[in-house]
């Protein structure tokens, strides 16, 4: 008997779907079902996470039996700036104000590439905030503030 | 003529000076973010969805999308061609003898080509959808809840039989994508469902975030996985103007190409992806000489080209007249329409003629500007190519930033790029294609809608969905989709196409 082996990338995806569809079971569970005639709010969502579920459970059963691609190289460095970067300006856009934030949002992901280099990194993220400043403050006119509660007053701009 | 009235309302609102404007900008940008390498069209047109709501004007905005979305699949044949690195798997056809013409020196005729043939078969097909957007939408308005519920249900499992890798992978992203879109309030009892509590996801996820997340950030990160130098060994275009032999050699494809794309654009479920391979399989069969194909055939440029936009164009038709997305960008578009407060569907053509022969004849106006516009301004999109990577994550990053917080200032919204960036990458790490997730997630809400009222009209009677011959055609159509695809034979054709697509 050959040793009981498992597909990584199969697995995963196997967990991570039934993990998604334990979720919303569990949270529909919560809600009202219903009946077929008039259904709750749980009915349909119910219905479709233990359809997830099911599905995970055949990409399982495929994992055991069968090999599949490798999952390859992963880009750490490359998760680690860039999906920060959005939720960094979301913390901080109304307590900084719109320039300061965009300009470290985009700091924080030009990191993402080894071969940026600091500097570059700067002059990049200062002519965004320009270019930012121009068109989407003044030119549009999208209601942000420009500077923030956080930062001590500064003459108007 | 009915038809040309229509058509002629359609040209004077889409050529108004503010249109042709905003169609401009939207062409122009389309190419700008499209020519980037590693970006497709449907990447390019998340990124860009967040500017075009600072127009007020529906129309206006919708023309623009429109624009940006021939403008997204022109730029990516320009980088197809040049580099090599297709975005999206429709270009990687182009990629094929378009490269190797512009080894050979033919950059520029390639080019060409691309355009004339794309501008051809746009013509075409802009005819083809406004002659039969209006019928089928006399037939659409006599859907009830039942059909509407079967004939979403076609368009998600063609999805999943044109995804690639693994069906069931495709259907449990499917599933996935309808249980995202329900999150928020319940439309029926008003009760918050999967929102963990966070109120500023009451009005459910928002589509700009869920998109620019699933392929905008999902996609970067992918491009951060092997950072190696591009190499662009073509610095200048030079001899734009194709030869007379070229002329006579890209005709018969050209043609052949604009019937088999707007014969496949307008199947639910991504044809325009399928049509391009199939007519450069086609134009490889009947060539006189096959063994040209691969090495810079004229042919193996213009036909799936002129596919690839044909069935770009028609795939409006059932988005334009059943609000159904045939792909992701019309499941883009669908969005749009909605966070504009249009909703989407027959309806759109008898309450808002303006908008709907409009977006039909920007469709045309947006092929125009693309062939006038591009060719000359091809030193640019060159210069563009040269640009490093690490440049532009951060630039695409602040944007798209901007543009999801622009949407409705909600900082949660922010939040959700940043999971369904993470959430894209994984699946797309683990061989799921996130086209089904993001179909499911636009339908999911209107899939529940009908569902509920179909049972509640048929008293809790599931039969009404077989009992009604439109929807129980639908359903059969739908099941007869899937039991093809699970064939063994078809199983083992569909890999294969897949693989020689890669």
């Amino acid at each position: 008997m050959k040793p009981f082996t498992i597909d990584t990338t199969n697995g995963i995806c196997a967990a991570l779907f039934i993990f998604l569809g334990g979720f919303f079971a569990l949270q529909s569970l919560g809600l009202e079902i219903g009946t077929a005639f008039r259904m709750g709010p749980g009915y349909f969502p119910l219905v479709l996470a233990i359809v997830l579920i099911l599905l995970g459970a055949i990409i399982l059963v495929e994992a055991v039996r069968f090999e599949s691609e490798p999952i390859g190289h992963v880009a750490w460095r490359g998760m680690l700036f860039i999906l920060p970067a959005p939720i960094f300006f979301g913390l901080t856009v109304r307590g900084l104000g719109f320039l300061p934030s965009i300009f470290l949002t985009a700091l924080i992901a030009s990191f993402a590439s080894g071969r940026m280099r600091p500097l570059t990194a700067l002059v990049l993220s200062a002519g965004l905030t320009l270019f930012a400043f121009l068109v989407f403050s003044y030119a549009l006119g999208l209601p942000f503030r420009r500077f923030g509660p956080w930062l001590p007053s500064w003459p108007a701009l | 003529m009915e038809l040309l009235d229509n058509l002629a309302l359609g040209f004077s609102t889409a050529t108004s000076l503010a249109n042709l404007g905003f169609c401009l900008i939207g062409v122009l940008l389309g190419t700008l973010i499209g020519v980037l390498p590693g970006i497709g069209a449907t990447a390019t047109i998340a990124m860009l969805l967040p500017i075009t709501f600072q127009i007020g004007d529906p129309v206006s905005s919708l023309i623009m999308l429109a624009g940006i979305y021939y403008g997204a699949q022109y730029g990516g044949s320009t980088t197809a061609i040049l580099i090599n690195m297709p975005g999206e798997s429709s270009s990687a056809v182009t990629a094929i003898d378009g490269y190797q013409m512009a080894k050979n020196g033919r950059a520029g005729a390639a080019l060409a080509i691309a355009a004339i043939g794309s501008f051809f078969a746009g013509t075409v097909s802009t005819f083809l959808v406004a002659i039969f957007a209006p019928p089928l939408t006399a037939i659409a308005l006599q859907f009830g809840a039942a059909e509407y519920f079967s004939l979403m249900i076609v368009g998600l499992v063609s999805s999943v039989a044109l995804a690639h890798g693994s069906i069931v992978k495709a259907l449990a992203m499917v599933v996935l994508g309808l249980l995202l879109g329900i999150v928020g309030t319940d439309i029926y009892t008003g009760t918050p469902r999967f929102t963990l509590g966070i109120r500023e996801y009451a009005d459910g996820l928002n589509f700009v975030a869920v998109a620019v997340g699933v392929f905008g950030v999902a996609e970067i990160l992918r491009n951060l996985e092997n950072e190696h130098e591009r190499a662009v060994m073509i610095r200048r275009v030079s001899g734009l103007m194709p030869t007379r032999e070229d002329f006579r050699r890209m005709a018969a494809p050209i043609v052949r190409g604009t019937i088999i794309g707007s014969a496949l654009g307008i199947l639910p479920g991504g044809g325009a992806i399928l049509a391009a391979f199939a007519s450069y399989t086609v134009e490889k069969r009947i060539s006189k000489n096959p063994g040209e194909f691969g090495k810079g055939a004229v042919e193996g440029v213009a036909g799936p080209e002129s596919a690839n936009n044909a069935g770009a164009q028609t795939s409006f038709i059932p988005m334009l007249t059943l609000g159904i997305p045939a792909n992701p960008v019309m499941a883009l578009m669908i969005g749009a329409m909605i966070i504009q407060g249009i909703v989407p569907g027959p309806n759109v053509a008898t309450e808002q003629p303006a908008l709907f022969w409009g977006i039909i004849a920007s469709m045309w106006i947006g092929n125009l500007m693309l062939i006038i516009l591009n060719l000359p301004l091809i030193g640019l999109w060159v210069k563009l190519l040269t640009i490093p990577y690490y440049v532009l994550f951060p630039i695409i990053m602040a944007f798209c930033s901007i543009g999801v917080y622009s949407v409705n200032t909600n900082i949660y919204d922010l939040y959700a790029v940043a999971f369904f960036g993470l959430l894209g990458y994984l699946l797309t790490k683990l061989r799921c294609e996130p086209a089904p997730l993001l179909l499911g997630f636009v339908l999911g809400p209107l899939l529940e809608e009908n569902l509920r009222r179909a049972m509640i009209l048929a008293r809790g009677d599931p039969t009404t969905f077989v009992t009604r011959p439109i929807s129980a055609g639908l359903l059969f159509i739908a099941l007869a989709v899937l039991v093809i695809v699970f064939l063994p034979a078809v199983k083992k054709k569909r890999e294969e196409v897949f693989v020689e697509e890669n």
